[in-house]
């Protein structure tokens, strides 16, 4: 697969140090399984992650710690890992363990014609995750982020300002950016998005648009 | 039979061969010199970030417990000891401390594995790592590696970071892309 669009560096790092909360890391994870270069990415600074404990300071464990580690080694049972495949068809591995492996099995509503939509409950996390599936065509309404935006695309494409972004590329946004999606394949544009905080929508009728896309 | 570390420059090797030993032959002897080495620093870091130091040592367990069982999961070839110890404890952190599953991460972790086709930069970036990447963290302006080392051996989120120095998140984040980026040409320069 030949991704074109990128994780940003400070969120490389982010993901690296484990600040993500649960939907933006599942995007990112996503993205990690269709794109090699963000996983050397990734791999390099979690390097930095380990160089950082090697030189850490170092607080003086309990005298008993091996001993009771020990233990409980001894009643481990030896079974063998399972390790999954590499990741097989449309839908990356972090995203399937949510929805299943295949994108037709998707519950979708429409939220307004040509655009579908399914909500993935995380109870954890205060950003919202969601699918969407927008027709051939459609434009979305011209909005600003409140917060960051993670769009990764499983499926057909869209361009905005920032070109145009096909399967396995992540649109990586920060609260200061604006732009108008439009999807420019001769099949559905399906994606998987991160946000933030509520997606601000400008305009009137964008604004009506928003409590019924609610992102 | 326990490994000895013949020459201190030839650490990352030798750690490497002490995983292997875990890995291959569930060597307790070999483990219990990673958790000597290692299982201090883990508490450190959970401590630093916040954790009790009850709270720490448990982690330290919790961590090293996946350390052993999934010892067969590192790739020597593809970094070093620290790094996947790093990314166990990471996890192991967002598991208990943010009651966060673990979930996407541990699938990262999996999803390397099973990735076959590595970029012939991430194999060198994989082999050379280590001593590299700890002189490449030592050569950082103290303002950048001031915000790696809160980030990644406090655990502190990047907007805790921002507040704790009184800086705009955008020049945190801004510190830490520089940083991550000298780390990468210090690891092209050398492939
Ligand atoms: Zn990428
Ligand atoms: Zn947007």
């Amino acid at each position: 697969m030949t991704v074109h669009h990128h994780l940003d560096d400070a969120s490389i790092m982010r993901y690296a140090s484990g600040d993500f909360d649960e939907a933006f890391a599942i995007v990112v994870a996503s993205h990690i399984a269709m794109c090699d270069d963000c996983r050397a990415a990734v791999r390099a600074a979690e390097a930095m992650g380990g160089a950082v404990m090697e030189a850490a300071d170092s607080s003086p464990l309990e005298a008993d710690a091996f001993d009771r580690l020990s233990r409980m080694l001894d009643m481990e049972p030896e079974e063998p890992l399972l390790t999954p495949g590499p990741t097989a068809g449309k839908v990356p591995l972090p995203l399937s363990r949510l929805i299943g492996g295949d994108l037709d099995q998707v519950p979708w509503r429409t939220i307004v014609p040509g655009m579908q939509r399914h909500r993935i409950d995380i109870a954890s996390s205060t950003s919202s995750l969601y699918m969407l599936k927008i027709a051939p065509g459609r434009k979305m309404p011209e909005h600003g982020h409140g917060g960051t935006e993670m769009t990764l695309i499983l499926e057909g494409s869209y361009s905005d300002v920032f070109g145009q972004f096909a399967a396995g590329d992540i649109a990586d946004l920060d609260e200061h950016v604006e732009h108008q999606p439009f999807v420019d394949s001769d099949i559905d544009c399906i994606c998987l998005v991160a946000t933030e905080r509520p997606t601000r929508f400008k305009g009137m009728v964008s604004r009506i648009l928003q409590p019924l896309i609610g992102i | 039979m326990p490994i000895e570390n013949p020459d201190p420059t030839a650490d990352q090797d030798y750690l490497k061969a002490l995983m292997m030993e875990v890995a291959t032959s569930r060597d307790k002897t070999s483990f219990e010199i990673l958790f000597d080495r290692f299982g201090p620093r883990i508490k450190g870091m959970m401590e630093k970030s916040g954790a009790s130091s009850d709270l720490a040592e448990d982690l330290v367990q919790d961590v090293m417990l996946t350390v052993w069982r999934k010892a067969a999961l590192y790739r020597p070839d593809k970094g070093a000891v620290s790094t996947w110890i790093y990314t166990v404890a990471r996890n192991a952190r967002i598991d208990r401390l943010r009651r966060l599953p673990a979930q996407p991460y541990i699938d990262v972790e999996t999803v390397m594995v099973a990735s076959e086709d590595e970029s012939p930069e991430a194999e060198a970036i994989g082999s050379q790592q280590g001593d590299l990447v700890r002189s490449a963290l030592e050569k950082l302006p103290s303002e950048q590696r001031q915000v790696v080392e809160m980030a990644f051996a406090e655990y502190k989120p990047h907007s805790e970071i921002a507040r704790d120095l009184d800086l705009p998140i955008g020049t945190v984040k801004s510190r830490l892309r520089l940083a991550y980026r000298k780390l990468r040409e210090e690891l092209e320069d050398l492939g």
